[in-house]
C-alpha cells in the first residue's frame, strides 16, 4: 500500500511536468485552450501497471492541479470532458483484450481532442467549430500513436517490477 | 514482436485514419475563398459582415465592448479581447470558408462563411 502511494505520487508529478511542457507548447488549430494530450503517456502507464482507478484518479486530479497551475478554470472543463473520454475509451479497449498498448493510446489521443472540442462547441453554443474536427483527430492520433510506442516500451522492461 | 503489435492492432489503426481522412478531405473540398464573416455571441448571430469591407467592430456585451475584430483585405483578426487568456487575439486572421476565431471566455465565434455552397449549413438542409 505504501509503495503504491509513492508510485502514485511519482506518476502525478510526472503527469504535471508533462502538462507544463504541454502549456508551452502553442497549439492553435481553430479552438484556443485546446492541449495536444502528452500527459496520456502517463495515464496509460497506469492503466497497465498500477490499475484502473488509480490511472482514473492521477488522470483527474493531473487536470484539476494543471487548470490552477498552468491554465483557467475553462481550460480545466475541456480537459476533463477530453480526458474522462479519452480514459474510458481505453479503460474499455484495453479489457477487451484484443489490442496492444499502440492502439489503446491512439484511440485515447483521439477521444482526448474530439471532447475537448466537442465540450468548446457546447460552450459556446456553435456547432461550426467542429470544422477542425479532422485536423484535431489526425493530430491526436499521432500524439497517441508516439505515446502509444513510448509506453510499449516502458511497460515491456518496468512494467512486471512495479 | 507480436507482443508490440497485432494483425488486429493494424485493421483498428487503418480504420480510425481512414475515418478521419474521409472527413478531412470532406472539409478540405468545401473550403473556398469566404464572403462573410459572421459573428456570434452565445450562439445567436451578432452581426454579418462581408469580407471586403474594411472595418472595425467593436463587440458589445450589455453596453460593454468585450472584443475587436477587425476585418481588412478579406481577412478577420481579434485585435483586442477583454479574456483573461487572450487566446482569441493570438489566433491567426482568418479567411476561408468555415475557419473561426473563438473567444472561449466571452463565448465569442466568429465564422467566415462561403457562397451558397460550401458550408455546413447548406449540406444540412
Ligand atoms: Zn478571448
Amino acid at each position: 500500500m505504501k509503495i503504491k502511494t509513492a508510485y502514485l505520487g511519482m506518476y502525478l508529478a510526472l503527469a504535471l511536468i508533462c502538462s507544463y511542457v504541454e502549456s508551452l507548447i502553442p497549439f492553435y488549430f481553430g479552438v484556443p485552450g485546446i492541449k495536444l494530450g502528452l500527459t496520456n503517456v502517463v495515464v496509460v502507464l497506469l492503466l497497465y501497471t498500477l490499475g484502473t482507478k488509480e490511472a482514473f484518479l492521477v488522470s483527474v486530479i493531473r487536470i484539476i492541479l494543471a487548470g490552477f497551475l498552468f491554465g483557467n478554470p475553462f481550460s480545466i472543463l475541456y480537459s476533463l470532458s477530453g480526458g474522462i473520454l479519452s480514459f474510458l475509451s481505453m479503460y474499455l479497449l484495453k479489457g477487451g483484450g484484443k489490442l496492444k498498448v499502440v492502439t489503446v493510446s491512439v484511440a485515447g489521443g483521439v477521444m482526448h481532442n474530439m471532447g475537448q472540442l466537442v465540450t468548446a462547441a457546447l460552450v459556446v453554443e456553435n456547432y461550426h467549430i467542429l470544422y477542425y474536427l479532422p485536423v484535431l483527430l489526425i493530430a491526436g492520433f499521432v500524439t497517441g500513436f508516439f505515446i502509444g510506442i513510448v509506453s510499449q516500451e516502458i511497460i515491456l522492461r518496468i512494467g512486471n517490477r512495479v | 514482436m507480436k507482443k508490440r503489435f497485432g494483425k488486429t492492432d493494424f485493421i483498428v489503426l487503418l480504420v480510425i485514419l481512414a475515418v478521419i481522412s474521409l472527413a478531412g478531405i470532406f472539409v478540405v473540398l468545401n473550403r473556398e475563398n469566404g464572403e462573410t464573416v459572421v459573428i456570434f455571441l452565445q450562439g445567436d448571430v451578432y452581426q454579418e459582415i462581408p469580407l471586403t469591407e474594411n472595418r472595425e467592430i467593436e463587440i458589445q456585451k450589455e453596453g460593454v465592448t468585450v472584443n475587436v475584430l477587425n476585418i481588412r483585405d478579406g481577412k478577420a483578426d481579434m485585435t483586442d479581447a477583454d479574456c483573461p487568456d487572450k487566446l482569441c487575439v493570438h489566433q491567426k486572421p482568418i479567411s476561408k470558408s468555415g475557419e473561426t476565431i473563438v473567444c472561449l471566455p466571452n463565448k465569442i465565434v466568429v465564422e467566415v462563411k462561403g457562397g451558397q455552397e460550401g458550408d455546413f449549413d447548406s449540406m444540412a438542409r
